[in-house]
Protein backbone atom coordinates (compact mmCIF):
# COMPACT_ATOMS: atom_id res chain seq x y z
CA UNK A 1 0.00 0.00 0.00
CA UNK A 2 1.11 3.25 -1.12
CA UNK A 3 0.23 6.19 1.01
CA UNK A 4 0.72 10.00 1.11
CA UNK A 5 3.15 11.11 3.82
CA UNK A 6 0.88 13.43 5.46
CA UNK A 7 -1.37 9.94 6.09
CA UNK A 8 1.40 7.70 7.02
CA UNK A 9 2.74 10.13 9.29
CA UNK A 10 -1.16 11.07 11.08
CA UNK A 11 -1.42 6.69 11.11
CA UNK A 12 1.91 6.56 12.53
CA UNK A 13 1.85 9.08 15.37
CA UNK A 14 -1.91 7.90 16.49
CA UNK A 15 -0.70 4.57 16.82
CA UNK A 16 2.28 5.65 19.02
CA UNK A 17 -0.08 8.09 20.97
CA UNK A 18 -2.81 5.50 21.58
CA UNK A 19 0.23 2.93 22.79
CA UNK A 20 2.43 5.73 24.82
CA UNK A 21 -1.15 7.24 26.42
CA UNK A 22 -2.87 3.77 27.64
CA UNK A 23 0.19 1.63 27.98
CA UNK A 24 3.48 3.22 28.19
CA UNK A 25 2.55 6.12 30.54
CA UNK A 26 0.97 3.91 33.37
CA UNK A 27 3.53 1.42 33.50
CA UNK A 28 6.20 3.69 33.58
CA UNK A 29 4.15 5.89 36.28
CA UNK A 30 4.21 2.49 38.22
CA UNK A 31 8.16 2.35 37.84
CA UNK A 32 8.94 5.83 38.68
CA UNK A 33 6.49 5.64 42.20
CA UNK A 34 8.00 2.30 43.01
CA UNK A 35 11.56 3.87 43.21
CA UNK A 36 10.63 7.35 44.08
CA UNK A 37 12.22 7.18 47.50
CA UNK A 38 14.82 4.81 46.52
CA UNK A 39 15.38 0.78 46.01
CA UNK A 40 15.07 0.30 49.71
CA UNK A 41 11.47 0.45 50.27
CA UNK A 42 9.97 -1.93 47.54
CA UNK A 43 12.82 -4.17 48.51
CA UNK A 44 11.70 -4.58 52.10
CA UNK A 45 8.64 -5.10 50.99
CA UNK A 46 9.18 -7.91 48.38
CA UNK A 47 11.91 -9.71 50.71
CA UNK A 48 9.56 -9.44 53.77
CA UNK A 49 8.65 -13.32 54.68
CA UNK A 50 4.60 -12.69 52.95
CA UNK A 51 6.78 -10.82 49.73
CA UNK A 52 8.84 -14.05 49.42
CA UNK A 53 6.21 -16.33 50.04
CA UNK A 54 3.90 -14.93 47.41
CA UNK A 55 7.00 -14.89 44.93
CA UNK A 56 7.69 -18.75 45.45
CA UNK A 57 4.24 -19.36 45.16
CA UNK A 58 3.64 -17.62 42.03
CA UNK A 59 7.18 -19.02 40.45
CA UNK A 60 5.42 -22.64 42.00
CA UNK A 61 2.07 -22.42 39.98
CA UNK A 62 4.17 -21.44 36.68
CA UNK A 63 6.22 -24.47 37.15
CA UNK A 64 3.09 -26.45 37.11
CA UNK A 65 0.52 -24.86 34.99
CA UNK A 66 2.63 -24.18 32.08
CA UNK A 67 4.31 -27.12 31.60
CA UNK A 68 1.04 -29.27 31.68
CA UNK A 69 -1.20 -26.82 29.08
CA UNK A 70 2.13 -26.60 27.06
CA UNK A 71 1.72 -30.28 26.67
CA UNK A 72 -2.08 -30.41 26.91
CA UNK A 73 -1.86 -27.47 24.15
CA UNK A 74 0.16 -29.68 21.48
CA UNK A 75 -1.72 -32.84 21.87
CA UNK A 76 -5.12 -31.17 21.22
CA UNK A 77 -3.14 -28.88 18.50
CA UNK A 78 -2.48 -32.14 16.87
CA UNK A 79 -6.19 -33.74 17.07
CA UNK A 80 -7.78 -30.92 15.69
CA UNK A 81 -5.31 -30.33 13.07
CA UNK A 82 -4.26 -33.52 12.40
CA UNK A 83 -6.95 -36.08 12.86
CA UNK A 84 -10.06 -34.39 11.24
CA UNK A 85 -13.32 -36.16 13.08
CA UNK A 86 -16.93 -35.05 13.27
CA UNK A 87 -17.58 -33.19 17.03
CA UNK A 88 -14.05 -31.71 16.05
CA UNK A 89 -15.32 -28.04 15.88
CA UNK A 90 -17.14 -28.70 19.69
CA UNK A 91 -13.66 -28.97 21.01
CA UNK A 92 -12.36 -26.38 18.88
CA UNK A 93 -15.10 -24.05 20.63
CA UNK A 94 -14.91 -25.51 23.94
CA UNK A 95 -10.71 -24.17 24.22
CA UNK A 96 -11.70 -20.92 23.76
CA UNK A 97 -14.25 -20.75 26.99
CA UNK A 98 -11.32 -19.58 29.17
CA UNK A 99 -10.91 -16.36 27.31
CA UNK A 100 -14.46 -15.75 26.71
CA UNK A 101 -15.40 -16.31 30.48
CA UNK A 102 -14.53 -14.01 33.16
CA UNK A 103 -12.09 -15.14 35.15
CA UNK A 104 -14.17 -14.47 38.32
CA UNK A 105 -17.04 -17.14 37.03
CA UNK A 106 -14.05 -19.46 36.76
CA UNK A 107 -13.18 -19.19 39.66
CA UNK A 108 -16.86 -19.69 40.93
CA UNK A 109 -17.00 -22.97 39.16
CA UNK A 110 -14.39 -24.43 40.87
CA UNK A 111 -15.92 -23.20 43.78
CA UNK A 112 -19.48 -24.93 43.18
CA UNK A 113 -16.89 -27.56 42.27
CA UNK A 114 -14.46 -28.08 45.40
CA UNK A 115 -16.06 -26.20 48.05
CA UNK A 116 -18.10 -27.35 51.11
CA UNK A 117 -21.34 -27.95 49.13
CA UNK A 118 -19.81 -29.06 46.19
CA UNK A 119 -19.79 -32.41 44.23
CA UNK A 120 -16.15 -33.53 44.47
CA UNK A 121 -15.87 -32.20 48.03
CA UNK A 122 -17.27 -35.75 49.78
CA UNK A 123 -14.60 -37.51 48.47
CA UNK A 124 -11.74 -35.83 48.46
CA UNK A 125 -12.70 -35.17 52.19
CA UNK A 126 -12.40 -38.50 53.06
CA UNK A 127 -9.10 -38.79 50.89
CA UNK A 128 -7.60 -35.56 53.12
CA UNK A 129 -7.40 -33.60 49.95
CA UNK A 130 -7.75 -29.67 50.11
CA UNK A 131 -8.28 -28.22 47.01
CA UNK A 132 -9.91 -24.68 48.27
CA UNK A 133 -8.17 -21.99 50.16
CA UNK A 134 -4.91 -23.86 48.93
CA UNK A 135 -2.53 -24.37 46.31
CA UNK A 136 -3.82 -27.17 44.67
CA UNK A 137 -7.30 -24.94 44.02
CA UNK A 138 -5.26 -22.29 42.80
CA UNK A 139 -3.28 -23.87 40.07
CA UNK A 140 -6.04 -25.38 38.87
CA UNK A 141 -7.49 -21.71 38.42
CA UNK A 142 -4.63 -20.92 36.42
CA UNK A 143 -4.62 -23.82 34.32
CA UNK A 144 -8.30 -22.84 33.49
CA UNK A 145 -7.56 -19.73 32.27
CA UNK A 146 -4.32 -20.20 30.17
CA UNK A 147 -5.10 -23.13 28.52
CA UNK A 148 -6.46 -21.66 25.61
CA UNK A 149 -2.77 -20.23 24.38
CA UNK A 150 -0.65 -22.89 23.33
CA UNK A 151 -3.46 -24.44 21.54
CA UNK A 152 -4.13 -21.34 19.49
CA UNK A 153 -0.61 -20.40 18.51
CA UNK A 154 -0.24 -24.03 17.88
CA UNK A 155 -2.84 -24.68 15.77
CA UNK A 156 -2.27 -22.46 12.86
CA UNK A 157 1.42 -23.13 12.51
CA UNK A 158 0.69 -26.94 12.92
CA UNK A 159 -1.96 -26.27 9.49
CA UNK A 160 1.10 -24.14 7.73
CA UNK A 161 3.72 -26.50 7.77
CA UNK A 162 1.53 -29.23 6.58
CA UNK A 163 2.02 -33.30 6.13
CA UNK A 164 4.44 -33.83 3.68
CA UNK A 165 7.34 -33.56 6.14
CA UNK A 166 6.03 -36.19 8.69
CA UNK A 167 5.03 -38.06 5.55
CA UNK A 168 8.66 -38.03 3.92
CA UNK A 169 10.04 -39.09 7.44
CA UNK A 170 7.55 -41.75 7.65
CA UNK A 171 8.93 -42.92 4.15
CA UNK A 172 12.39 -42.84 5.83
CA UNK A 173 11.48 -45.38 8.62
CA UNK A 174 10.45 -42.98 11.05
CA UNK A 175 8.12 -43.94 13.66
CA UNK A 176 5.54 -41.69 14.71
CA UNK A 177 7.36 -41.00 18.03
CA UNK A 178 10.42 -40.51 16.03
CA UNK A 179 8.45 -38.45 13.39
CA UNK A 180 6.81 -36.06 16.23
CA UNK A 181 10.02 -35.36 17.46
CA UNK A 182 12.40 -34.74 14.98
CA UNK A 183 10.17 -33.16 12.33
CA UNK A 184 7.02 -31.78 13.70
CA UNK A 185 7.94 -30.78 16.91
CA UNK A 186 11.14 -28.39 15.67
CA UNK A 187 8.60 -27.15 12.59
CA UNK A 188 6.30 -26.23 15.27
CA UNK A 189 8.93 -24.85 17.82
CA UNK A 190 8.08 -20.96 17.82
CA UNK A 191 4.05 -21.31 17.83
CA UNK A 192 4.45 -23.42 20.88
CA UNK A 193 6.79 -20.93 22.30
CA UNK A 194 4.71 -18.12 21.65
CA UNK A 195 2.22 -19.73 23.45
CA UNK A 196 4.45 -20.88 26.16
CA UNK A 197 5.51 -16.80 27.12
CA UNK A 198 1.60 -15.90 26.75
CA UNK A 199 0.79 -18.63 29.56
CA UNK A 200 3.51 -17.69 31.13
CA UNK A 201 2.31 -14.33 31.57
CA UNK A 202 -0.87 -15.28 31.89
CA UNK A 203 -0.45 -17.20 35.12
CA UNK A 204 1.76 -15.15 36.77
CA UNK A 205 -0.87 -12.18 36.48
CA UNK A 206 -3.75 -14.09 37.50
CA UNK A 207 -5.69 -12.11 39.70
CA UNK A 208 -9.69 -12.98 39.42
CA UNK A 209 -9.87 -16.82 39.74
CA UNK A 210 -7.13 -17.12 41.78
CA UNK A 211 -8.72 -14.48 43.99
CA UNK A 212 -11.96 -16.08 44.33
CA UNK A 213 -10.68 -20.24 45.06
CA UNK A 214 -7.43 -18.88 46.85
CA UNK A 215 -8.82 -17.20 50.43
CA UNK A 216 -5.85 -14.76 49.97
CA UNK A 217 -4.21 -15.90 53.26
CA UNK A 218 -1.09 -14.09 53.62
CA UNK A 219 1.94 -15.96 53.76
CA UNK A 220 0.10 -19.50 52.61
CA UNK A 221 -2.26 -19.02 49.53
CA UNK A 222 -1.21 -15.24 48.13
CA UNK A 223 0.70 -15.38 45.25
CA UNK A 224 2.14 -11.67 43.98
CA UNK A 225 -1.00 -10.21 41.71
CA UNK A 226 -2.67 -10.91 45.45
CA UNK A 227 0.38 -9.86 47.89
CA UNK A 228 -0.11 -6.68 45.53
CA UNK A 229 -3.93 -6.21 46.08
CA UNK A 230 -3.18 -6.50 49.89
CA UNK A 231 -0.86 -4.03 50.33
CA UNK A 232 -2.66 -1.39 48.26
CA UNK A 233 -5.39 -2.03 50.67
CA UNK A 234 -3.36 -1.71 53.57
CA UNK A 235 -1.90 1.52 52.51
CA UNK A 236 1.46 0.06 52.01
CA UNK A 237 2.39 1.58 49.06
CA UNK A 238 6.05 0.59 47.83
CA UNK A 239 5.17 -3.31 48.67
CA UNK A 240 2.44 -2.95 46.28
CA UNK A 241 4.23 -1.07 43.81
CA UNK A 242 7.66 -3.46 44.44
CA UNK A 243 5.68 -6.23 43.74
CA UNK A 244 3.86 -4.57 40.67
CA UNK A 245 7.30 -4.18 39.29
CA UNK A 246 8.55 -7.34 40.39
CA UNK A 247 5.88 -9.16 38.38
CA UNK A 248 6.30 -6.89 35.40
CA UNK A 249 9.93 -8.06 35.20
CA UNK A 250 9.06 -11.66 35.26
CA UNK A 251 7.08 -11.24 32.44
CA UNK A 252 9.36 -9.33 30.17
CA UNK A 253 11.89 -11.86 31.30
CA UNK A 254 10.15 -14.43 29.74
CA UNK A 255 9.55 -12.52 26.42
CA UNK A 256 13.00 -11.44 26.51
CA UNK A 257 14.44 -15.29 26.56
CA UNK A 258 12.32 -16.32 24.12
CA UNK A 259 13.32 -13.35 21.34
CA UNK A 260 17.19 -13.74 22.55
CA UNK A 261 16.37 -17.87 22.00
CA UNK A 262 15.14 -16.65 18.35
CA UNK A 263 17.75 -14.47 17.75
CA UNK A 264 20.20 -17.18 18.62
CA UNK A 265 19.06 -19.74 16.40
CA UNK A 266 18.39 -17.08 13.38
CA UNK A 267 22.06 -16.07 13.51
CA UNK B 1 12.46 -55.78 -7.24
CA UNK B 2 9.52 -55.91 -9.25
CA UNK B 3 6.22 -54.30 -8.50
CA UNK B 4 2.64 -55.13 -8.99
CA UNK B 5 -0.71 -53.71 -8.07
CA UNK B 6 -3.75 -56.28 -8.56
CA UNK B 7 -7.31 -55.38 -8.57
CA UNK B 8 -7.03 -51.77 -6.46
CA UNK B 9 -9.72 -50.06 -5.35
CA UNK B 10 -9.95 -46.35 -3.10
CA UNK B 11 -12.32 -44.42 -3.10
CA UNK B 12 -12.45 -40.99 -1.59
CA UNK B 13 -15.96 -39.77 -0.43
CA UNK B 14 -17.95 -39.73 -3.79
CA UNK B 15 -15.23 -39.77 -5.44
CA UNK B 16 -13.21 -43.29 -6.64
CA UNK B 17 -9.78 -42.01 -7.19
CA UNK B 18 -8.65 -46.09 -8.21
CA UNK B 19 -11.24 -48.48 -10.15
CA UNK B 20 -9.61 -52.16 -10.07
CA UNK B 21 -5.99 -50.60 -11.16
CA UNK B 22 -3.82 -53.60 -11.97
CA UNK B 23 -0.28 -52.50 -12.68
CA UNK B 24 3.25 -54.80 -13.94
CA UNK B 25 6.33 -52.52 -13.02
CA UNK B 26 8.96 -55.07 -14.23
CA UNK B 27 12.68 -55.14 -11.57
CA UNK B 28 14.95 -52.39 -12.22
CA UNK B 29 12.81 -50.87 -14.89
CA UNK B 30 12.16 -46.92 -15.36
CA UNK B 31 8.40 -47.03 -15.49
CA UNK B 32 5.77 -43.40 -16.00
CA UNK B 33 2.31 -43.48 -14.38
CA UNK B 34 0.42 -40.68 -16.99
CA UNK B 35 -2.47 -39.23 -16.76
CA UNK B 36 -4.11 -35.92 -16.16
CA UNK B 37 -5.01 -34.70 -13.16
CA UNK B 38 -7.39 -36.53 -11.02
CA UNK B 39 -6.98 -39.88 -12.74
CA UNK B 40 -5.49 -41.45 -9.75
CA UNK B 41 -1.78 -41.95 -10.42
CA UNK B 42 -0.80 -40.31 -7.81
CA UNK B 43 -3.00 -42.26 -5.30
CA UNK B 44 -1.49 -45.49 -6.64
CA UNK B 45 1.71 -44.14 -6.44
CA UNK B 46 0.91 -43.53 -2.60
CA UNK B 47 -0.73 -46.64 -2.00
CA UNK B 48 2.28 -48.52 -3.42
CA UNK B 49 4.68 -46.41 -0.91
CA UNK B 50 1.64 -47.15 2.16
CA UNK B 51 0.80 -43.69 2.47
CA UNK B 52 -2.36 -44.28 1.42
CA UNK B 53 -4.86 -47.18 2.35
CA UNK B 54 -6.45 -49.62 -0.47
CA UNK B 55 -10.11 -50.26 -0.15
CA UNK B 56 -9.20 -53.00 -1.57
CA UNK B 57 -6.95 -54.84 -3.87
CA UNK B 58 -3.34 -55.93 -3.59
CA UNK B 59 -0.13 -54.45 -3.78
CA UNK B 60 3.01 -56.67 -4.16
CA UNK B 61 6.52 -55.39 -3.95
CA UNK B 62 8.99 -58.33 -4.98
CA UNK B 63 6.62 -60.83 -4.86
CA UNK B 64 5.17 -60.31 -1.51
CA UNK B 65 1.90 -58.76 -0.32
CA UNK B 66 2.94 -55.62 1.62
CA UNK B 67 -0.58 -54.23 2.03
CA UNK B 68 -0.11 -55.15 6.30
CA UNK B 69 3.14 -53.20 6.19
CA UNK B 70 3.10 -49.63 7.35
CA UNK B 71 5.37 -47.02 5.25
CA UNK B 72 7.61 -47.29 7.37
CA UNK B 73 8.78 -51.14 6.76
CA UNK B 74 7.91 -50.97 2.99
CA UNK B 75 11.71 -49.56 2.71
CA UNK B 76 10.65 -47.34 -0.44
CA UNK B 77 12.22 -44.24 -1.56
CA UNK B 78 9.69 -41.15 -2.17
CA UNK B 79 10.18 -37.92 -3.64
CA UNK B 80 7.31 -35.39 -3.32
CA UNK B 81 6.55 -32.87 -5.95
CA UNK B 82 7.10 -29.90 -3.27
CA UNK B 83 10.11 -31.89 -2.38
CA UNK B 84 9.11 -32.05 1.55
CA UNK B 85 12.24 -31.36 2.99
CA UNK B 86 12.91 -30.79 6.71
CA UNK B 87 13.40 -27.31 6.75
CA UNK B 88 14.98 -26.91 10.50
CA UNK B 89 17.81 -29.14 9.76
CA UNK B 90 20.73 -28.37 6.87
CA UNK B 91 21.52 -30.77 3.57
CA UNK B 92 23.51 -32.98 5.39
CA UNK B 93 20.96 -33.97 8.08
CA UNK B 94 18.29 -33.95 5.94
CA UNK B 95 20.01 -36.33 3.69
CA UNK B 96 21.07 -38.43 6.51
CA UNK B 97 17.84 -38.40 8.58
CA UNK B 98 16.98 -41.89 7.58
CA UNK B 99 20.18 -43.55 8.64
CA UNK B 100 20.24 -41.47 11.59
CA UNK B 101 16.72 -43.43 12.38
CA UNK B 102 18.35 -46.62 11.35
CA UNK B 103 20.99 -46.06 14.23
CA UNK B 104 23.99 -45.69 11.59
CA UNK B 105 27.05 -44.99 12.99
CA UNK B 106 28.18 -41.83 12.85
CA UNK B 107 31.29 -41.94 11.19
CA UNK B 108 29.66 -44.36 8.12
CA UNK B 109 26.56 -41.61 7.90
CA UNK B 110 29.01 -39.14 6.84
CA UNK B 111 30.76 -41.19 4.22
CA UNK B 112 27.19 -41.76 2.83
CA UNK B 113 25.72 -38.51 3.20
CA UNK B 114 28.79 -37.13 1.38
CA UNK B 115 29.05 -40.04 -1.19
CA UNK B 116 25.29 -39.53 -1.88
CA UNK B 117 25.89 -35.68 -2.35
CA UNK B 118 28.74 -36.25 -5.08
CA UNK B 119 25.83 -38.73 -6.46
CA UNK B 120 23.18 -36.10 -7.06
CA UNK B 121 25.74 -33.13 -7.90
CA UNK B 122 25.46 -30.94 -4.50
CA UNK B 123 29.09 -31.64 -2.68
CA UNK B 124 29.67 -28.65 -0.73
CA UNK B 125 26.22 -27.67 -0.16
CA UNK B 126 26.16 -30.00 3.20
CA UNK B 127 25.25 -26.97 6.12
CA UNK B 128 23.00 -25.41 4.17
CA UNK B 129 19.34 -25.00 4.51
CA UNK B 130 17.10 -26.09 2.38
CA UNK B 131 15.81 -22.82 2.17
CA UNK B 132 19.13 -21.50 0.71
CA UNK B 133 18.56 -23.85 -1.91
CA UNK B 134 17.16 -23.42 -5.75
CA UNK B 135 14.04 -25.75 -6.61
CA UNK B 136 16.06 -27.87 -8.66
CA UNK B 137 18.70 -28.40 -6.13
CA UNK B 138 16.35 -28.83 -3.17
CA UNK B 139 14.73 -31.85 -5.63
CA UNK B 140 17.98 -33.50 -6.00
CA UNK B 141 18.81 -33.06 -2.31
CA UNK B 142 15.14 -34.83 -1.23
CA UNK B 143 16.41 -37.89 -4.35
CA UNK B 144 19.44 -38.02 -2.04
CA UNK B 145 17.19 -38.10 0.75
CA UNK B 146 15.38 -40.80 -0.49
CA UNK B 147 17.89 -43.15 -2.15
CA UNK B 148 20.77 -43.10 0.93
CA UNK B 149 18.54 -45.65 2.83
CA UNK B 150 19.21 -48.10 -0.02
CA UNK B 151 14.98 -48.27 -1.11
CA UNK B 152 13.87 -51.44 -2.52
CA UNK B 153 12.06 -49.31 -4.86
CA UNK B 154 11.88 -45.30 -5.72
CA UNK B 155 8.87 -43.69 -6.32
CA UNK B 156 8.63 -39.93 -7.69
CA UNK B 157 5.50 -37.89 -7.73
CA UNK B 158 5.46 -35.40 -10.11
CA UNK B 159 8.73 -34.67 -9.23
CA UNK B 160 9.59 -32.04 -11.66
CA UNK B 161 6.08 -30.26 -11.47
CA UNK B 162 7.48 -27.42 -9.29
CA UNK B 163 10.43 -26.23 -11.89
CA UNK B 164 10.62 -24.28 -14.61
CA UNK B 165 10.67 -26.04 -17.89
CA UNK B 166 14.70 -25.49 -18.35
CA UNK B 167 15.19 -27.16 -14.67
CA UNK B 168 13.02 -29.54 -15.84
CA UNK B 169 14.61 -30.75 -18.78
CA UNK B 170 17.63 -31.23 -17.13
CA UNK B 171 16.77 -32.87 -14.73
CA UNK B 172 14.96 -35.45 -15.98
CA UNK B 173 17.60 -36.41 -18.59
CA UNK B 174 19.74 -36.41 -15.22
CA UNK B 175 17.35 -38.86 -13.55
CA UNK B 176 17.60 -41.23 -16.63
CA UNK B 177 21.23 -41.42 -16.38
CA UNK B 178 20.83 -41.84 -12.59
CA UNK B 179 18.92 -44.46 -12.55
CA UNK B 180 20.99 -46.09 -15.73
CA UNK B 181 23.66 -46.47 -13.06
CA UNK B 182 21.61 -47.82 -10.12
CA UNK B 183 18.97 -49.73 -11.29
CA UNK B 184 16.70 -49.54 -8.48
CA UNK B 185 12.71 -49.93 -10.24
CA UNK B 186 11.55 -47.03 -10.29
CA UNK B 187 8.20 -45.45 -11.00
CA UNK B 188 7.50 -41.50 -11.32
CA UNK B 189 4.40 -39.79 -11.53
CA UNK B 190 3.62 -37.01 -14.28
CA UNK B 191 1.06 -35.62 -16.35
CA UNK B 192 3.70 -34.21 -18.85
CA UNK B 193 3.63 -36.97 -21.88
CA UNK B 194 6.90 -35.95 -23.61
CA UNK B 195 8.31 -36.05 -20.09
CA UNK B 196 6.80 -39.56 -19.71
CA UNK B 197 8.22 -40.44 -22.71
CA UNK B 198 11.46 -39.04 -22.42
CA UNK B 199 12.56 -40.48 -19.09
CA UNK B 200 10.62 -44.04 -19.13
CA UNK B 201 11.46 -47.18 -21.03
CA UNK B 202 7.71 -48.56 -19.61
CA UNK B 203 4.26 -45.54 -19.85
CA UNK B 204 1.08 -47.00 -18.01
CA UNK B 205 -1.58 -44.32 -19.13
CA UNK B 206 -4.37 -43.40 -16.69
CA UNK B 207 -7.49 -41.78 -16.35
CA UNK B 208 -10.51 -41.29 -14.61
CA UNK B 209 -9.04 -44.43 -11.65
CA UNK B 210 -8.42 -46.92 -14.58
CA UNK B 211 -5.51 -47.98 -16.41
CA UNK B 212 -6.39 -47.72 -20.02
CA UNK B 213 -3.08 -48.61 -21.44
CA UNK B 214 0.81 -49.82 -20.92
CA UNK B 215 3.32 -50.50 -22.88
CA UNK B 216 6.62 -48.70 -24.52
CA UNK B 217 6.34 -45.31 -25.58
CA UNK B 218 6.54 -46.35 -29.59
CA UNK B 219 3.59 -49.13 -28.52
CA UNK B 220 1.04 -46.25 -27.21
CA UNK B 221 1.99 -43.52 -29.95
CA UNK B 222 2.43 -46.17 -32.97
CA UNK B 223 -1.05 -48.39 -31.51
CA UNK B 224 -2.95 -46.65 -29.20
CA UNK B 225 -5.76 -48.74 -27.40
CA UNK B 226 -8.53 -45.81 -27.29
CA UNK B 227 -8.97 -42.19 -28.10
CA UNK B 228 -8.17 -41.19 -24.72
CA UNK B 229 -4.72 -43.00 -25.52
CA UNK B 230 -4.47 -41.67 -28.59
CA UNK B 231 -5.32 -38.13 -27.56
CA UNK B 232 -3.16 -38.21 -24.62
CA UNK B 233 0.01 -38.99 -25.52
CA UNK B 234 0.44 -37.05 -28.76
CA UNK B 235 -2.19 -34.16 -31.06
CA UNK B 236 -4.66 -35.66 -32.92
CA UNK B 237 -7.29 -34.08 -35.11
CA UNK B 238 -10.62 -35.89 -35.06
CA UNK B 239 -12.28 -36.54 -38.64
CA UNK B 240 -15.41 -37.99 -38.33
CA UNK B 241 -14.74 -40.91 -36.75
CA UNK B 242 -10.98 -40.84 -37.44
CA UNK B 243 -8.52 -39.89 -35.36
CA UNK B 244 -5.35 -38.78 -37.51
CA UNK B 245 -1.66 -37.14 -36.46
CA UNK B 246 -1.40 -33.36 -37.44
CA UNK B 247 2.54 -34.84 -38.84
CA UNK B 248 0.24 -37.66 -40.99
CA UNK B 249 -1.81 -35.07 -42.33
CA UNK B 250 -0.08 -34.57 -46.24
CA UNK B 251 -1.67 -31.25 -47.81
CA UNK B 252 -1.89 -31.50 -51.84
CA UNK B 253 -2.67 -28.99 -54.34
CA UNK B 254 -4.99 -31.23 -56.42
CA UNK B 255 -8.05 -32.87 -55.47
CA UNK B 256 -8.78 -36.98 -55.87
CA UNK B 257 -11.01 -39.36 -54.53
CA UNK B 258 -8.84 -39.84 -50.82
CA UNK B 259 -8.88 -35.87 -50.26
CA UNK B 260 -11.09 -33.61 -48.20
CA UNK B 261 -11.05 -29.83 -49.57
CA UNK B 262 -10.31 -27.79 -46.95
CA UNK B 263 -9.83 -23.31 -46.63
CA UNK B 264 -6.30 -22.59 -45.43
CA UNK B 265 -7.25 -20.27 -42.35
CA UNK B 266 -3.56 -19.95 -40.36
CA UNK B 267 -0.06 -20.65 -41.39
CA UNK B 268 2.09 -20.21 -38.50
CA UNK B 269 5.64 -20.90 -38.08
CA UNK B 270 7.41 -22.27 -35.21
CA UNK B 271 10.90 -22.66 -36.01
CA UNK B 272 11.34 -26.04 -37.83
CA UNK B 273 7.98 -26.84 -37.49
CA UNK B 274 4.80 -25.12 -39.35
CA UNK B 275 1.64 -25.54 -37.97
CA UNK B 276 -1.34 -25.14 -41.08
CA UNK B 277 -4.61 -24.79 -39.73
CA UNK B 278 -7.44 -25.73 -42.02
CA UNK B 279 -11.65 -25.18 -42.36
CA UNK B 280 -12.98 -28.36 -43.75
CA UNK B 281 -16.34 -28.14 -45.93
CA UNK B 282 -18.40 -29.64 -42.77
CA UNK B 283 -17.54 -27.30 -40.52
CA UNK B 284 -14.36 -29.34 -38.90
CA UNK B 285 -11.04 -27.74 -37.46
CA UNK B 286 -8.15 -29.35 -38.07
CA UNK B 287 -4.48 -28.47 -38.50
CA UNK B 288 -1.23 -30.36 -39.85
CA UNK B 289 2.32 -30.35 -39.17
CA UNK B 290 4.44 -29.80 -42.17
CA UNK B 291 8.21 -28.27 -42.19
CA UNK B 292 9.55 -25.45 -43.81
CA UNK B 293 10.85 -27.29 -46.70
CA UNK B 294 7.15 -28.38 -47.52
CA UNK B 295 5.34 -25.24 -47.04
CA UNK B 296 7.37 -23.39 -49.25
CA UNK B 297 7.10 -26.22 -51.88
CA UNK B 298 3.56 -25.84 -51.60
CA UNK B 299 3.56 -22.06 -52.05
CA UNK B 300 0.89 -22.40 -49.72
CA UNK B 301 -1.21 -18.46 -48.18
CA UNK B 302 -3.63 -18.06 -45.89
CA UNK B 303 -7.13 -18.04 -47.38
CA UNK B 304 -6.83 -20.23 -50.23
CA UNK B 305 -8.23 -23.70 -50.71
CA UNK B 306 -6.23 -27.02 -50.36
CA UNK B 307 -6.54 -30.22 -50.09
CA UNK B 308 -6.12 -33.13 -47.02
CA UNK B 309 -4.59 -36.30 -47.62
CA UNK B 310 -4.84 -38.29 -44.00
CA UNK B 311 -2.78 -40.94 -43.63
CA UNK B 312 -2.40 -43.76 -41.00
CA UNK B 313 -6.14 -42.77 -39.31
CA UNK B 314 -7.71 -44.71 -36.76
CA UNK B 315 -10.79 -45.36 -35.38
CA UNK B 316 -11.93 -47.10 -32.19
CA UNK B 317 -15.00 -48.36 -33.26
CA UNK B 318 -16.04 -51.47 -30.71
CA UNK B 319 -13.02 -53.47 -30.63
CA UNK B 320 -10.60 -50.48 -30.30
CA UNK B 321 -9.27 -51.79 -33.69
CA UNK B 322 -7.25 -49.58 -35.98
CA UNK B 323 -7.81 -48.64 -39.56
CA UNK B 324 -6.08 -47.14 -42.34
CA UNK B 325 -8.95 -44.66 -44.05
Amino acid sequence: MTANPASRWTLRILGLGYILLLLLIPLGFIFYKTFEHGIAPPLDAITSPDGLHALKLTLLTVAIAVPLNTVFGIGCALLLVRHRFRGNFLIDAAINLPFAISPIVIGLSLFLLYGTTGWFEPALAEAGIKILFSVPGMVLACIFVSLPFVVRETVPVLQEIGTEQEQAASTLGANAWQTFWRVTLPAIRWGVAYGVVLTTARVLGEFGAVSVVSGSISGQTQTLPLFVEKQYENFNLPGAFGASVLLALLALMTLLAMNLLKRKEDA
Amino acid sequence: MGISVEGANKRFGDFQALKDVSIEVPTGSLTALLGPSGSGKSTLLRAIAGLEALDSGEVLIDGQDVGRKPVQKREVGFVFQHYAAFKHMTVYENVGFGLKIRKWDKRKISARVHELLDLVQLPGLADRYPSQLSGGQRQRMALARALAVQPQVLLLDEPFGALDAKVRKDLRTWLRNLHDEMHVTTIFVTHDQEEAMDVAGQLVVMNEGRVEQSGSADELYDHPANEFVMSFVGEVNQLGEHFVRPHDMEIVLDSDDRTKEGLVQRIVTLGFEVRVELLLSDGTEVWAQLTRAELQRLELREGQIAYLRPAQAKSFNGSGAFAAV
